[in-house]
């Protein structure tokens, strides 16, 4: 690797300092499994790397009755291991089971896959279905932006010079919520979504009806995709195969993916349709209560 | 060249001191550095689990890892698994059922498999053909790595 200086700020004020001073070659680290590759491979060149999981805001872990705060830099694997977020956001767990082996997860964080704005990054579509909010700290103080907006490009999102991700806050579940994100990939493990598909529901009381619905696509799109009239296409729908079929072709035709060695561009808007509806069915299953994630992590190819 | 920090760190149980450049991987530290050269490099960017090590107690790639990050924390590799000398059971039944044949992989599996073991003593086969998954062996089709660990397991258990 070329040469850089590393420095380990303690508070966010140090890390806006020290990002804010590097211009664009300071870069926050947090886990590592995107940024050491990517300098490792040369595809990067920084003058200085800020780790960032010093400062206690990004790896904490706070959870209420009002919602799911997650420091930015928290690893997949503290995230397994906290039973009160598999209880209450099984949807979360879909995504940090899926994000490399045991030993990525074991340093990998939703934060850094946010910033690291890959389309196809496993945790984002899961994000935007769970409405959460992207809290943001830089040399203006801070700022907060909605996971759908977050992302502007393949590798590319709307930080701006000295500006970090701090936390991210998923809202508590209303009542009647589930949530789900499924993605398709050749193997069992340890490979890139062809497709991913997030999906979230609201139920009316009595469980027969679909109130509010919210669908995002990965890695059909130059960013993750918030298929906003898909799940609008469900609110005040029967729960019925017939009105999922009708947002999974609303998410085939928002679909608008590239052919690359992953897979074709046919192939991957029949993905979006079919991983849209199934993950529906899910979101259903766990919003009437009749759905674990140990029985999802059987659909999603374990086991 | 940007100047070479000095890390403290608890190195397989011991108070150590080490010099690195920040751009240095924890890899390259525990072998250039420090000599300790049974974490292994297969490919430099966490897809083979060859140099995996015990980040304080958290299984991950030291290839994935900056020598300056461990400052203060805790790290256990391969040369810490056996105590005074006697091997670990993990070793010793990766012997027995033949579970290496060029070995560059196993150092990387018996760290791995310990961490399992410590999470869970008693996986089944899914459990650790999963938490496996990460590692990488090109020579032994996989199986007799899966058995060593479950013998441990099962005479654990
Ligand atoms: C073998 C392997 C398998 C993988 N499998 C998957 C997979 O299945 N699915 C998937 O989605 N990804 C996968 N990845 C990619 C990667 O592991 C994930 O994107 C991971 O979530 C990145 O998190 P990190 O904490 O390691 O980020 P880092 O590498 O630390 O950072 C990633 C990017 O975000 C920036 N960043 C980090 N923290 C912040 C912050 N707080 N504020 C602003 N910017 C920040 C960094 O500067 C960098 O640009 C894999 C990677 C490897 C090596
Ligand atoms: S050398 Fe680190 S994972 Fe291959
Ligand atoms: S024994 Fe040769 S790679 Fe595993």
């Amino acid at each position: 690797m070329q040469a850089f200086d590393f420095v380990a700020p303690t508070s966010v004020d140090e890390a806006v300092s020290a990002l804010a001073a590097g211009g664009g070659r300071a870069r926050p680290l947090s886990g590592g499994t995107d940024l050491i590759a990517q300098l490792q491979e040369g595809r990067l060149a920084l003058d200085t790397v800020v780790d960032v999981k010093r400062i206690p805001e990004l790896m904490a872990i706070s959870i209420s009755d009002d919602g799911l705060t997650l420091g930015a830099s928290v690893a997949c694997q503290s995230i397994n291991a906290n039973q009160a977020i598999r209880d209450a956001y099984p949807a979360l767990i879909d995504s940090t089971h899926l994000i490399g082996g045991t030993q990525i997860q074991g340093r990998a964080s939703i934060g850094g896959n946010l910033c690291n704005s890959s389309p196809a990054a496993d945790s984002i579509p899961n994000l935007i279905a769970h409405s959460v909010t992207c809290h943001i700290a830089g040399p203006n103080g801070r700022r907060s932006v909605a996971a759908e907006d977050f992302c502007t490009g393949p590798g590319r999102n709307v930080l701006a010079n000295g500006e970090f991700l701090v936390a991210i806050e998923f809202p508590a579940p209303p009542a009647n919520f589930g949530a789900a994100y499924l993605r398709f990939i050749p193997r069992n493990e340890m490979d890139i979504a062809v497709v991913g598909a997030g999906a979230s529901v609201v139920l009316s009381d009595d469980k027969s009806t679909i109130q509010s619905a919210r669908v995002a696509l990965g890695a059909v799109a130059p960013t993750p995709l918030f298929v906003q009239e898909a799940g609008d296409s469900l609110a005040g729908q029967p729960v019925s195969e017939e009105t999922l079929a009708k947002a999974a072709d609303l998410a085939r035709e928002a679909a608008k993916p590239i052919s690359d060695m992953r897979g074709t561009i046919p192939q991957r808007k029949h993905l979006s349709a079919v991983l849209t509806q199934r993950a529906l069915r899910i979101a259903i299953d766990r919003a009437r209560g009749t759905k674990t994630v140990d029985e999802l992590g059987r659909l999603n190819g374990h086991g | 060249m940007a100047k070479r920090i000095a890390v403290e760190t608890t190195l397989n149980g011991e108070e150590t001191v080490f010099l690195c450049e920040p751009r240095q991987t924890l890899l390259e530290a525990l072998r250039d550095n420090l000599g300790l050269i049974g974490s292994k490099e297969g490919c430099g960017n966490g897809n083979c689990g060859a140099c995996n090590v015990i980040l304080d107690g958290v299984l991950v790639n030291s290839c994935l890892v900056l020598a300056p990050e461990i400052e203060g924390r805790s790290v256990v590799t391969i040369e810490g698994i056996a105590e005074d000398g006697v091997l670990h059971p993990l070793q010793q039944k990766f012997l027995e059922h033949a579970s290496l044949q060029c070995g560059i992989c196993t150092p990387g599996f018996i760290v791995s498999a310990k961490a399992l073991l410590d999470d869970n003593p008693a996986p089944n086969e899914y459990d650790v053909r999963l938490w496996l998954a990460g590692n990488l062996c090109r020579c032994t089709g996989y199986d007799k790595i899966v058995r060593a660990v479950l013998d441990v397991a099962e005479n654990d258990a």
